[in-house]
């Protein structure tokens, strides 16, 4: 009966938003008399990272020991090199036997990270997105986390951004910028014929979006990079990717029949689907590395 | 079983990812530790890609029309690794957004200083 009565009391206090406050005063007197154990003696943790020596003898020994246990699995592994290891399995001759009628891409590794396992992908790309979205919670300025020191050294960077001189940098800037950025939508667009793909075609923008930013400034990027068109190509590549996967998750998985023309491998525009994921991909990573760097140097993109 | 001398890029990766978390455990400074968390990534990324060679084989995009699974390496450690650099690559950037706005209110990287601080601000 009792165990009932506290119980409503404690979905009553859940609904009034007091459950914390309930049962405070036992807690607080449970935690003070808690606090004065001392399990260790002079052997507890504090003591240790208190003694320099000590604590730097036990990382380095047990950073030993633990290469030393992870050679001997080392020495039991298979051999380097052979064809016979239980790592290459019938997995991979599917992949390299019949990827190319399957997917119709040159390129195993893009035929399998976008066509076998795309949800995968989708999921690295959604990681790159929570993160940048991380980044942008903790270090986008605002009115309540903005001190007037660092207003008066944002006012300074813009001020030299515009009038300091740096002609190797801007003149390189500008001739660079460009190049790089046409090498990766190149990378990029041949993803499925040749090494590469969204992602290195992806940081290979972000590094030409970064070069240029670093020469003329945050002000001039932003004619043209602002949140708002981050926040548009991040959200519209995620969904592009999802309806294009979803799509053909669907009509494989329900046998409809209707596929998307595979074209023929070694042409650029061949291998289904996996071109537009690339394109999606690339910009998404494009986008990411260029917010990071916005975002660490200036607080805003 | 002793194959300790042929496997010397796994060898290389276990030492690596050792250097690396004795790197993390002796460090003071959050950005030291950091990269110390980033050898350990590569240590892994070189262990995956170690295990997906096969010797004398090539890499696996198709040259001269050959549909042969006996004449490409591994293709499925390439797709771990590219999941892990991605991985590593936003862990980094989340954790260096932290280390910022530690920095912000503390004023120090040092790790124990933000301790004692931080056991001074709680008051006991």
């Amino acid at each position: 009966m009792g165990e009932k009565k506290s119980f409503w009391k404690h979905l009553k206090a859940w609904v009034d938003g007091e459950e914390v406050i309930l049962d405070a005063d036992k807690y607080i007197v449970s935690r003070s008399v808690k606090e004065k154990k001392n399990w260790g003696g002079r052997y507890s943790m504090e003591n240790i990272k208190g003694n320099k020596k000590l604590y730097g003898f036990l990382s380095v020994a047990i950073s030993v020991l633990f290469i030393g246990i992870m050679l001997s699995v080392v020495n039991d592994l298979p051999e380097f090199g052979n064809p016979s290891n239980p790592a290459n399995n019938e997995v991979m001759e599917r992949y390299l036997e019949s990827g190319i009628e399957e997917t119709g891409a040159i390129n195993f590794v893009a035929g399998m990270i976008l066509d076998y396992r795309a949800f995968d992908t989708f999921g690295e790309s959604n990681v790159l997105f929570l993160a940048v979205m991380c980044v942008v919670l903790l270090l986008k300025k605002d009115k309540n986390n903005y001190s007037e020191k660092e207003e008066a050294e944002n006012w300074e960077d813009d001020y030299f951004d515009e009038n300091e001189k740096r002609p190797i940098l801007k003149v390189g800037g500008k001739l660079l910028a460009p190049l790089i950025i046409l090498y990766g939508i190149y990378v990029i667009l041949n993803g499925h014929l040749s090494p590469g793909g969204g992602f290195s075609g992806g940081t290979i923008i972000g590094a030409g979006l970064i070069l240029y930013a670093s020469a003329y400034g945050q002000k001039k990027m932003q004619t043209f990079f602002t949140f708002r068109t981050f926040t548009l190509i991040c959200v519209a590549c995620l969904l592009t990717y999802c309806a294009c996967k979803s799509y053909s998750f669907f009509t494989g998985a329900n046998h409809v029949g209707y596929e998307i023309p595979k074209g023929i491998p070694g042409n650029i525009l061949s291998s289904g689907f996996i071109l537009p994921l690339n394109i999606c991909v690339g910009l998404i990573v494009a986008c990411t590395m260029y917010g990071f760097y916005a975002l660490f140097t200036k607080g805003d993109i | 079983m002793n194959h300790l001398g042929t496997n010397f890029y796994e060898a290389v990766s276990v030492i690596l990812f050792g250097i690396g978390f004795m790197n993390l455990l002796l460090q003071n400074n959050l950005i030291k530790k950091f990269i110390g968390l980033n050898i350990m990534d590569t240590a892994v990324y070189l262990f995956l890609a170690a295990k997906g060679y096969i010797w004398g084989r090539v890499a696996p995009i198709l040259t001269d029309g050959i549909v042969d699974a006996s004449y490409y390496v591994n293709p499925i450690p390439a797709g771990l690794v590219l999941t892990g650099i991605v991985v590593s690559v936003s862990v980094t950037a989340f954790s260096l957004a932290l280390v910022q706005r530690l920095y912000m209110h503390y004023g120090t990287l040092n790790m124990d200083e933000i301790m004692k601080i931080s056991r001074e601000e709680e008051g006991e």
